[in-house]
């Protein structure tokens, strides 16, 4: 992976609280991993700045590299890579996602 | 080609050889699945760590030509 593609990541996690790298934007997921992913943040009123991988294929690649993970959705909070589709719904279901925003003093409506 | 179920079970054994796992088609087209790996090996991991170990185990089949494998694990109790 280039630096810049790096540092292009890098500055995205770190200027944005809560980053979602998916396939689509948010207003049209092109993927239906990246649409659930999408529905749960959604659903806790969550603001977060989407990156559509489709549009650059070197962040399509890079961000696997970055955080070492093979697929997309990739969902980053203050920094952290929380994970991918399976493991954000699973912390949704659990109740697990709405407490790390707590945790993480990220604005969001709690439901139950 | 996409990869038989089989295929994904035992190249999971191989790494994780206490893995209990379950896969299931999703949409019958043999391209779509969900696995469910139960392993005393996950212990005291993250989530993460968990997944990852898994894909590690798939060997970079991952995203490739296996688009479309969710995942689910837990840690074995004895």
């Amino acid at each position: 992976m280039n630096d810049h593609v790096s540092e292009s990541i890098q500055s995205t996690i770190d200027s944005n609280d809560v980053v979602l790298f998916m396939k689509g934007s948010k207003e049209m997921p092109q993927c239906g991993f990246s649409n659930a992913v999408v529905n749960a943040l959604s659903y806790l009123d969550v603001k977060f700045e989407d990156v559509d991988v489709l549009q650059n294929e070197e962040i399509r690649e890079g961000i696997k590299v970055f955080s070492d993970w093979p697929t997309i959705p990739q969902l980053y909070v203050k920094g952290e890579f929380i994970g991918g589709c399976d493991i954000v719904k699973e912390m949704f279901e659990t109740g697990e996602l709405s407490q790390l925003f707590t945790e993480k003093q990220i604005a969001h409506t709690k439901k139950d | 080609m996409p990869m038989e179920q089989k295929e994904i079970e035992s190249l999971i054994k191989v790494s994780i050889p206490d893995a209990e796992v379950t896969i299931t088609d999703l949409a019958g087209d043999n391209n779509h699945f969900s696995a469910h790996i139960t392993s005393s090996l996950f212990d005291g991991k993250t989530r993460i760590q968990q997944h990852k170990m898994v894909y590690d185990a798939l060997a970079g089949r991952m995203g490739g030509i296996l688009h479309a494998l969710s995942l689910k694990t837990t840690v074995k109790k004895d």
